[in-house]
C-alpha cells in the first residue's frame, strides 16, 4: 500500500515535469532543453514570494501561470519562430532547437544565478497526512492533486475543444494542418507557451517539497525528456502514464530492493519499454 | 545585403576584442596585492559555496582592505581580488587556476572549494609555488597527499575523525542508557558518503553498534521516502545519514513526515547551514550534523557579526569559520614573511603558530589537527559537540520527537 | 570517390606539427586550454565519425568517458594497477559496452534514439555508482601520477591523430560509403544489399571506444575521481554542441567547431566571472543565428569568395 500510494504521488511529481515539454517538443516541435530551467524559475518565485512576503505558493502558482505562459510565447515568437522557418528538415530544426535551447538554459541559469545561487529552501504543508494507513507529505499530496487537474484540464482541452482540436492536428501533422487552413505557427507558439506555463507551475509546486538551487534545471529536463519519449511524443495520455509506470517503479525498487538502485531502475525501464516499442507507448510510427 | 555586412562587422569586431582580451596580461601595478580565488558559482556545488567560501573571501578582503591593506616591509598593499567561476567542472577550475598563475600572475591563490578540487588542482598549486591551504577537504590520505606536495596544507580533519566523532557520540549515548546498539545508516553514492560509509562500517562494528539498515541512495533522488520508512522500519535507536546538502534537507523534512523517533539523528553536510535551521525551527531542536562551532567566544561572536554586517548574509556554523581561519592565516603568513614570497610563505606557515577566531592553529606535517567533527542544534545554535583538540564542545542531548 | 591530395595531406602535417609543439611554447594557462581543446576535438571528432554520416545524435559520449576514466581510477586506486594497463581495458571495456548498445538500438530512429542513448548514459551511471558503494567500497578514486599536462596533451594529440587517420580511411572505404547511403535513405540501403546494422554498430563501437581511451587518459589531470563527475551528462550535450556548431559532414567539422568554441569560452569566463553562464547562453544564440551552417559552412562560403 505504501508503495502504490508514494509511487503515484512520485507519479504525478513526474507528470508535472513532463507534461510542457511534451506539449513543446510534440506539437511545436522544439527539443526545449531549457525546460528544467524554466521548472526552477517556477520554483525560485515560490521561494522568493514565500520568505519575502509568506505568500503561498498556490498563490504564487496562479501569478506564475500567466507570467510562463507570456514569457513562453515571446521565446517562441521572437527566438524559435525564426528557427523553424529557416528550417528545411526536421532533422534541422532538432539541431538547431538543441543548440538555441541549450544557449537558453544557460542564460536563464545565469540569470537565476544573479537572484539566488543559495538553496530555494523553505517549508510549505511538510505535515504528515494519513491516506490508507500510509503517511504521506501533505504537500506531495497537493502537487499531486494539481497535476491532475492539470492533466485532466488538458486532455479535455485537447480532445474536446476546436484549439484543443487545432493542436492536435499539428501534432499529427503540420504539412495536412496548414492544408484545413490551420495557422500552424500560431498554434505551435501556442502550444510552446502553454507546456511552459504548465512547467513554471509545475516548479512552484514542485519547490515545496524538492530543495531545489539555480543549477539543478539539467537534472529535470532530462527526466522530462526520458518520460516524453517513453510515452511516445506529442500524447498527453502516454506521457501521464509513463510518468505514472516510473513513480511506481522507482518506489517499489527503494523499498523492495535498494534506494541505490532507484534511479537505475528507472533508466531500466525506460530502455526496456523502447527495446519493445521503438515509438513510445503510444506514440505513432510516422513521425 | 546589408544585413550580412552587419553581422559581419559584428564577427570582426567580437574576434578583435576577445583575441585581444584572450592574449593580453594585466598590467602590474605596485600598490596592490593580487590574490585569486576560483569556486563553484554554477553547478551542483555552488549552492554550498555560496554559503560557505564567496562571503568569507568577500568579507575578508574587505576588513583588510578597510585597514588599509597587507602590511609588507615596502609598504602596505590593498588586496586586488580576482575570481573566477569553475562551474563545478574540475577541467575548468584546472584552467581557471593556470591562468591567474600565468596570466594574472597573482601572489596568492584562496585553495578551492571541495575535496575533490583541492586535489584536482594541488597539482598547479605545487608546480607554481603557491601555499595552499585547504579547507572543505576531508581525506584519509592526507599524509600521502603532504609528502607529494609540500606547499598543501588541511585543516578539516580525516575521514576517520568524523565517522570516529560520531561513534564516540553514540558510544556515549549508548554507555549512559538514552540508546540501545541498533543503528540505521545510509550515505550518497558518491565520492563523499561513499568514503564515509566505507569507514563508517568497521569502526561502528568495532565499537559494539549494530548497523540495522544500511543502503545508499543516488545522487539527486526526488523522493527519499521509501528510505525513510526503510528506516523507520528497521527500528533503530539511532539514524546516520552521510548526505550531501539537497538530501540533508530532505531527509530530515521526511524524518518529520514520517515521525522517525530516535535520540539520535545525523546528517552530515548543511545541517549547519542557518537555512537549515531557518526551514525547520525547532523540530530540528537536538538534530546532529557534521562539524559545529563554539560560538560563545568573544572571538566568534565578533566573527558572526561581522559576518552579517559586511557580506549581509549569516555565517554557516562549521566551515565558514574554517574558511575565515584560513584566510586569517595566509593574511598572518604574508604580512610575517613582509613580501609577496610564495616560498617563504609557504615554509612560514610550517614554522609558525596562528592566532585565529578558533583559537592557536599550528601544523604539523602540514596538517592542522584541531576541527570540529560533530555538532548539535540546540535552541536554534549549532553548537560543536565532538571535536579533535578544540575546547568548548558542549554536552550532547538526546532528541526528543519533531516539535 | 575523391583523389588523394596532396596539398591537403601537406596541410595536415603542417598542422599537426604546429599543434605538436604547443606545449613547448605555451604558457601553463594557454597550454591548459590547449588541453581542454584537444579532449574536444577527439571526442567531437570520433562522435561525428559516427553521427556525421548516419545523423543519429548520440548522448552516450558521456558513460563511455566515464567508463575510461572510472576504469583508471578504481583499478589504480583498488588494486594497484599500472595507469597503462587500465588505460588499455578501458577502451576494450567501453567498445563492448557500445556493441551492446548499437545492437539494442537498431529498431530506434530520430529523437528516441538520441533520449535512448542519454537514459542509458544516465542508468550506466548510476549502476557504477551504486556497484561503486555496494561492492567495491572506497577510500577515494585517487589517479596520483607524474604526468604534466604536456604529457597528456601529446597523448590525447596521439589519440587525434589516429582519429583522423581512421576517419580519412573510413570516407575512402566501402565501410563510409555504406554509412552515407545509410544517413540518406536507410531503406534504400537495405535495399542494395548493404548490412545497415553491421556497419552502424561497427562505427558506433568505435566512437565508444575512442571515448573512453579519451577519459582514461584525462583522468590524472584530475587526480581525483568523482564517479557522478566523470559520468557527467553535460559532457555528452557539449560534445554534440561543439561538433554541430563544427558541423558534421566533413571530417575536420568538429576541429573547427572545438577551436572557435573553446576560444569564446574562455574570453567570457575570465572576462565575466560573474556572468559567465549568461554570456555563454547569448554566444551560443548568436552562434546559432548567425552561423546557420555553422563554421564548415562559413569557411566553405568564404573559400568559395577567395576562389571567386
Amino acid at each position: 500500500m505504501d508503495i502504490l500510494i508514494s509511487g503515484l504521488l512520485l507519479g504525478g511529481t513526474y507528470a508535472l515535469i513532463a507534461m510542457g515539454l511534451n506539449l513543446q517538443y510534440g506539437v511545436a516541435r522544439i527539443m526545449n532543453l531549457a525546460n528544467g530551467e524554466m521548472l526552477v524559475l517556477g520554483g525560485l518565485a515560490a521561494f522568493w514570494m514565500f520568505v519575502a512576503a509568506e505568500i503561498s505558493p498556490l498563490l504564487t502558482m496562479l501569478i506564475v501561470a500567466p507570467l510562463a505562459f507570456v514569457g513562453n510565447w515571446l521565446i517562441y515568437v521572437f527566438l524559435l519562430k525564426p528557427l523553424v522557418r529557416r528550417a528545411k528538415n526536421q532533422g534541422q530544426l532538432e539541431v538547431d532547437s538543441i543548440l538555441a535551447t541549450f544557449g537558453m538554459s544557460f542564460i536563464l541559469v545565469g540569470i537565476m544565478v544573479m537572484i539566488r545561487s543559495e538553496y530555494f529552501t523553505y517549508s510549505f504543508l511538510a505535515n504528515p497526512f494519513e491516506i490508507l494507513g500510509s503517511t504521506v507529505a501533505e504537500n506531495r499530496l497537493v502537487a499531486f492533486g494539481a497535476a491532475v487537474l492539470i492533466g485532466l484540464a488538458l486532455y479535455l482541452w485537447l480532445n474536446h475543444s476546436r484549439p484543443g482540436m487545432a493542436v492536435r492536428a499539428v501534432s499529427v501533422s503540420p504539412d495536412a494542418a496548414k492544408l484545413v487552413g490551420i495557422n500552424v505557427e500560431r498554434i505551435s507558439a501556442l502550444a510552446f507557451a502553454l507546456g511552459g506555463a504548465v512547467t513554471g507551475v509545475g516548479g512552484t509546486l514542485i519547490s515545496t517539497f524538492i530543495t531545489l538551487d539555480a543549477s539543478v534545471g539539467v537534472i529535470f529536463t532530462m527526466k522530462a525528456l526520458i518520460i516524453v519519449i517513453m510515452g511516445g511524443v506529442g500524447e498527453i495520455r502516454g506521457a501521464i502514464l509513463a510518468a505514472l509506470i516510473l513513480g511506481l517503479v522507482e518506489t517499489a525498487v527503494a523499498t523492495l530492493i535498494d534506494p541505490g538502485l532507484t534511479l537505475a531502475s528507472a533508466y531500466l525501464i525506460f530502455l526496456l519499454i523502447l527495446l519493445f516499442r521503438p515509438q513510445g507507448l503510444f506514440g505513432r510510427r510516422s513521425t | 545585403m546589408k544585413r550580412r555586412t552587419f553581422n559581419k562587422a559584428i564577427a570582426k569586431g567580437i574576434a578583435t576584442a576577445g583575441l585581444a582580451a584572450f592574449l593580453s596580461t594585466t598590467s602590474w601595478a605596485a600598490d596592490t596585492i593580487k590574490i585569486g580565488a576560483v569556486w563553484p558559482k554554477t553547478g551542483p556545488l555552488a549552492g554550498g559555496a555560496t554559503v560557505t567560501q564567496g562571503p568569507n573571501i568577500e568579507m575578508w578582503v574587505k576588513q583588510v582592505n578597510a585597514r588599509g591593506g597587507l602590511k609588507l616591509k615596502d609598504g602596505q598593499k590593498m588586496i586586488e581580488l580576482i575570481e573566477y567561476d569553475d562551474k563545478t567542472n574540475p577541467g575548468e577550475h584546472i584552467k581557471a587556476v593556470q591562468r591567474l598563475a600565468t596570466q594574472d600572475k597573482v601572489d596568492f591563490i584562496i585553495a578551492p572549494y571541495g575535496t575533490g578540487f583541492n586535489i584536482a588542482a594541488a597539482p598547479i598549486y605545487a608546480k607554481y609555488g603557491y601555499p595552499q591551504i585547504a579547507v572543505s577537504a576531508i581525506s584519509d590520505k592526507i599524509e600521502e597527499l603532504t609528502a607529494r606536495y609540500p606547499n598543501l596544507f588541511f585543516t578539516l580533519g580525516t575521514t576517520t575523525a568524523f565517522v570516529e566523532g560520531v561513534r564516540d557520540i553514540l558510544v556515549d549515548m549508548r554507555d549512559a542508557g538514552t540508546i540501545g546498539n541498533k543503528v540505521a545508516m545510509i550515505n550518497v553514492a558518491d565520492a563523499f558518503g561513499i568514503e564515509l560509509a566505507d569507514a563508517a562500517r568497521p569502526i561502528f562494528a568495532k565499537a559494539g553498534l549494530e548497523i540495522v539498515y544500511d543502503k545508499s541512495y543516488p545522487l539527486g533522488t526526488p523522493d527519499l521516502s521509501p528510505v525513510m520508512k526503510g528506516a523507520k522500519a528497521s527500528n533503530p535507536d539511532a539514524f546516520v545519514a552521510w548526505s550531501y546538502p539537497p538530501d540533508t534537507f530532505g531527509l530530515t523534512e521526511q524524518a518529520v513526515i514520517e515521525n522517525l523517533d530516535v535520540k539520535a539523528f545525523y546528517t552530515a553536510v548543511a545541517t549547519c547551514f542557518p537555512a537549515y535551521g531557518g526551514k525547520f525551527g525547532s523540530k530540528v531542536n537536538n538534530n546532529l550534523g557534521a562539524g559545529g562551532v563554539n560560538p560563545d567566544t568573544p572571538e566568534m561572536k565578533a566573527y558572526f557579526k561581522a559576518h552579517k554586517e559586511l557580506t549581509g548574509k549569516d555565517a554557516d556554523f562549521w566551515a565558514s569559520a574554517n574558511t575565515y581561519v584560513s584566510l586569517q592565516i595566509l593574511e598572518q603568513a604574508i604580512e610575517g614573511v613582509g613580501a609577496s614570497d610564495k616560498a617563504a610563505v609557504s615554509q612560514y606557515i610550517k614554522d609558525n603558530t596562528f592566532k585565529t577566531i578558533m583559537g592557536d592553529i599550528k601544523f604539523e606535517n602540514q596538517f592542522s589537527n584541531r576541527f570540529w567533527t560533530v555538532g548539535q542544534w540546540q535552541d536554534g545554535v549549532f553548537r560543536g559537540v565532538k571535536s579533535v583538540n578544540v575546547d568548548g564542545a558542549a554536552s550532547v542531548r538526546a532528541k526528543s520527537g519533531w516539535n | 570517390m575523391k583523389q588523394v591530395s596532396w596539398s591537403g595531406i601537406v596541410l595536415a602535417i603542417i598542422l599537426f606539427a604546429l599543434a605538436a609543439i604547443v606545449p613547448l611554447v605555451a604558457n601553463g594557462y594557454h597550454l591548459s586550454v590547449a588541453v581542454t581543446a584537444i579532449m574536444y576535438v577527439a571526442l567531437a571528432t570520433s562522435w561525428a565519425l559516427f553521427s556525421g554520416p548516419t545523423h543519429y545524435i548520440s548522448l552516450a559520449s558521456g558513460a563511455f568517458f566515464g567508463v575510461g576514466g572510472y576504469l583508471v581510477a578504481t583499478g589504480m586506486s583498488d588494486y594497484d594497477q599500472s595507469f597503462w594497463l587500465m588505460a588499455a581495458i578501458a577502451p576494450v571495456v567501453a567498445a563492448i559496452l557500445a556493441t551492446l548498445i548499437g545492437l539494442a538500438t537498431l529498431r530506434l530512429s530520430g529523437v528516441y534514439f538520441v533520449i535512448f542513448t542519454l537514459g542509458l548514459a544516465e542508468m550506466v551511471r548510476n549502476l557504477v555508482s551504486w556497484i561503486q558503494n555496494n561492492f567495491l567500497g572506497s577510500r577515494g578514486l585517487y589517479v596520483l601520477t607524474d604526468f604534466t599536462e604536456a604529457h597528456i596533451y601529446w597523448m590525447l594529440l596521439a589519440v587525434c591523430v589516429v582519429i583522423y587517420i581512421f576517419g580519412w580511411w573510413l570516407s575512402h572505404s566501402r565501410l563510409g560509403f555504406a554509412l552515407r547511403i545509410i544517413g540518406n535513405d536507410e531503406a534504400v540501403a537495405k535495399h542494395v544489399g548493404i548490412n545497415t546494422a553491421l556497419s552502424k554498430v561497427v562505427l558506433f563501437m568505435t566512437t565508444g571506444f575512442f571515448a573512453a581511451l579519451v577519459g582514461a587518459i584525462i583522468a590524472p589531470r584530475y587526480s581525483y575521481i568523482e564517479p557522478n563527475q566523470v559520468f557527467s551528462p553535460e559532457l555528452s550535450f557539449l560534445v554534440v554542441i561543439m561538433a554541430l556548431i563544427g558541423g558534421t559532414n566533413r571530417l575536420w567539422g568538429p576541429l573547427v567547431g572545438v577551436i572557435p568554441f573553446t576560444i569564446i569560452w574562455e574570453i567570457i569566463s575570465s572576462n565575466f566571472s560573474n556572468f559567465s553562464t549568461l554570456f555563454l547562453g547569448l554566444a551560443f544564440l548568436l552562434i546559432v543565428y548567425v552561423i546557420p551552417n555553422g563554421f564548415v559552412g562559413l569557411l566553405e562560403k568564404w573559400g568559395r569568395r577567395l576562389r571567386a
